[in-house]
């Protein structure tokens, strides 16, 4: 076992990767000789060569596209978008190809790719580099997404990503590279080193995907969550003393619906937090999801706690930035109601 | 300073329209055999000139000329003449099909056919296609079964598609050729990231890109030519340049840009603009761009001149954009027709061996068709069941799919 940061537990799983399999390659832009601009791949270009690690040019279209015609030949490509926002040139690759090559070619093409993307707020990162666009990806057929929200998740599901035979949208909460965060922002924030799950495994290991786990365990009510707002559920349970049960769903699609059903039907409310905008948001697929499965168990309407339905801003990040304030009053509300 | 006066807006219209007389008069024919032939290695710059003029062989008169000349035996020839008439038949019965009701629809590919047939004889097994939904030649040359095409149009239970996919939407792996998008201009950045994966695997296979001259204002192909360039990636970029994009004529893709070759140059990738329509040109300069590859001097883009003789697609009505006389005034003529007098002329074919073969030609066609109908068409026999319909969206079924399967009742 080792301490790491989950920019630590990232570069291991890809040079774990690498080591293990000689299709594995990365690219992105600056991801090569510089090793990334959040370091998640500093290294491997020195250690595996530039054919197996190099730097892309500034094209995300072209980086996904290029990816695509690597897995038809029969490499599994690991690529990054610098910031979940700027994925967009890449969307039509990931839609229209990507997502639907193994379905339209009834199997002849598949696409076992990994597209890492550093993704969410809390950082002042503005209106581009603080989106979370994972709803735009969990409403395409044939796609998987992924959001870890600690080192030993990362590693282990980025490992499974890249092992899946399918395309796996692999959303990286930024927030979260060098220690969790709960939202106090006004507060010092603790490094990865001293929280129990930076210690991670230096062997090859994967954790499931679609697969959620219950972060802590509460009769009250369930809180849904992905990335770093676990960690603002978790703080807005303990200040509220609400035995709520958190549940980090780490793969959004496919969704492990069964856990989350099983801990609804038991506690009777749910609460959904997630940063991005409200709007036809990944929450309200789980809403809708938690109705059909939980109908007859629900005390309370689901609430979802979410960012706003504006460009996510500057100055007013905190705001913005659904934090453990805005939760522990929808906790206590949900359990007034 | 003097007031300026108010700018307007340039919308470049194309020389005819519907009821004009078609004029291509400021359209340079090079002569045949007179565009050079430099080497496989040559710097990008030194052949600069390849953008702007034509790959030639065939004269007016069925004789192949110059240094692209000689590269193909009589054998092959009658091999390719035989694999464009196929195509047309094909074209010509799938069309019929369409409009009897027994498929949804179809785009033909009369008047290009030399360019997908010739360009197949010039790879090698085991090199990958990126095509577009016209280069059916790729699959004809390449030896693919002309029911398992029929299958895939009809949707029918044997269609190997399963009836996911519109009509003509082929894929065939073993026979190197991608499965199709409706999405244009996507697969032209993934050829290139195919060729980059052989040059890191250490492989000497190559990869073809193919896109037509609407599409490349797309910007997938400004990725796919900066990633060939930037990775030396061994790929042949193919601009098939039939003139017309539906309705919009290619000046509206080509922009105050003289030719689509050029687009190479800001690329530092070497140029060829070949005549689309002279079946011994398109294989030489393919070959040409083969070796190159395949060799590691990197891509090249080609740029087939040819000219879109049959409607966009069975949806289209070309009478109502240009004149009905357009395609009879197209200079470079009929591939064909071309490449059928070179053979008479080098005395290896004859009138009456054309109308035999051009007879078994559409034997084998409607026997073909006859085979694939007997399995169902669209509106009849047997389809590939709704169940299916949710296979092979994952490799492995999720949760939710299974129920949704459940739910419809399959």
């Amino acid at each position: 076992m080792a301490r790491m940061t989950m920019i630590e537990a990232i570069r291991n799983a890809h040079d774990l990767a690498m080591g293990t399999d000689d299709r594995v390659v990365v690219f992105g832009e600056d991801v090569g000789y510089f090793g990334g601009v959040f370091r998640c791949t500093a290294g491997l270009q020195k250690k595996y060569g530039a054919s197996r690690c190099f730097d892309a040019p500034i094209n995300e279209s072209g980086i996904v596209g290029a990816a695509i015609g690597m897995t038809a030949y029969g490499l599994k490509p690991v690529v990054e978008i610098q910031f979940a926002d700027y994925v967009y040139p890449a969307y039509d690759q990931i839609v229209s190809e990507a997502a639907r090559m193994r379905h339209r070619s009834a199997g002849q093409f598949t696409c076992p790719m990994v597209i890492r993307m550093p993704t969410g707020g809390g950082i002042f990162g503005g209106q581009t580099h603080s989106q979370s666009p994972e709803a735009l990806f969990t409403h395409v057929a044939g796609l998987k997404v992924v959001v870890p929200s600690n080192p030993r998740d990362a590693k282990g599901l980025l490992l499974a990503a890249i092992e899946d035979p399918d395309p796996v949208i692999f959303l990286e909460p930024k927030r979260l590279y060098n220690g969790p965060f709960n939202g106090h922002h006004d507060q010092p924030v603790a490094p990865w080193k001293s929280h129990p799950l930076g210690e991670v495994d230096e062997d090859y290991y994967t954790v499931p995907l679609g697969k959620a786990e219950i972060r802590r365990a509460g009769s009250a009510v369930t809180v849904l969550a992905y990335g770093t707002m676990v960690y603002v559920a978790e703080a807005a349970a303990e200040e509220a003393q609400i035995d709520a049960e958190i549940i980090d769903l780490r793969t959004l699609l496919p969704l492990d619906i069964d856990t989350v059903a099983a801990s609804v039907k038991k506690t009777g409310r749910c609460v959904i937090i997630h940063e991005a905008t409200r709007t036809s948001g990944f929450g309200a697929e789980l809403s809708a999801q938690v109705q059909e499965s939980c109908f007859y168990h629900l005390e309370v309407p689901i609430t979802r706690v979410t960012g706003w339905d504006t460009p996510y801003p500057h100055a007013q990040e905190w705001a913005y930035f659904p934090g453990p304030e805005r939760l522990k009053r929808a906790l206590l509300a949900v359990m007034e109601g | 300073m003097t007031d300026p006066k108010p700018l307007s807006l340039r919308v470049p219209e194309p020389g005819c329209r519907p009821g004009g007389v078609p004029d291509f008069s400021d359209f340079v024919v090079p002569m045949a055999g007179e565009t050079r032939r430099p080497e496989i290695d040559t710097a990008p710059e030194d052949m600069r000139d390849m953008a702007f003029s034509i790959v030639r062989v065939l004269n007016r008169h069925g004789e192949a000329m110059g240094p692209w000349a000689g590269r193909l035996t009589p054998d092959e020839l009658r091999e390719g003449l035989r694999h464009m008439i196929t195509l047309r038949v094909f074209d010509e019965r799938m069309t019929n099909a369409q409009r009897q009701g027994k498929t949804s629809f179809y785009m033909q590919h009369l008047g290009e056919e030399a360019v997908s047939c010739a360009f197949r004889m010039a790879l090698e097994q085991g090199d990958m296609n990126f095509p577009t939904y016209r280069q059916a030649g790729l699959l004809i040359a390449g030896g693919y079964p002309l029911v398992d095409m029929m299958n895939q149009i009809y949707s029918n239970s044997a269609d190997p598609l399963k009836g996911r996919q519109l009509p003509i939407m082929y894929s065939a792996r073993d026979h190197g050729f991608f499965t199709i998008s409706g999405n244009l201009g996507t697969q032209y950045i993934q050829a290139v990231g195919w060729a980059m994966a052989s040059a890191i695997a250490g492989d000497t296979r190559i990869a073809a890109g193919w896109i037509g001259d609407g599409a490349t204002a797309e910007g997938d192909f400004h990725s796919a030519m900066v990633f060939a360039s930037t990775y030396n990636a061994p790929v042949i970029l193919n601009i098939v340049n039939n003139q017309w994009a539906i309705s919009t004529f290619q000046g509206m893709a080509r922009g105050a840009a003289v030719t689509f070759a050029e687009r190479g140059h800001g690329f530092g990738i070497p140029a060829i603009r070949v005549d689309g329509n002279d079946y011994l040109a398109v294989h030489a300069v393919a070959s040409w761009a083969a070796e190159r590859a395949r060799s590691g001097h990197g891509p090249t883009l080609i740029e087939h001149v040819t000219y879109r003789a049959g409607g966009h697609s069975t949806s289209d009505d070309p009478a109502a954009y240009r004149s009905k006389n357009e395609s009879a005034a197209w200079p470079l003529g009929d591939p064909i027709e071309r490449l059928k007098a070179h053979l008479i002329a080098i005395g290896e074919w004859s009138d009456e061996r054309h109308t035999q073969g051009t007879a078994e030609i559409a034997d084998r066609v409607r026997s073909a068709q006859r085979e694939a109908e007997a399995k169902g068409t669209l509106i009849d026999g047997s389809h590939p069941s709704p169940r299916s319909m949710f296979d092979d969206v994952y490799a492995e079924m999720p949760q939710h799919l299974v129920q949704q399967r459940q739910e419809g009742g399959y």
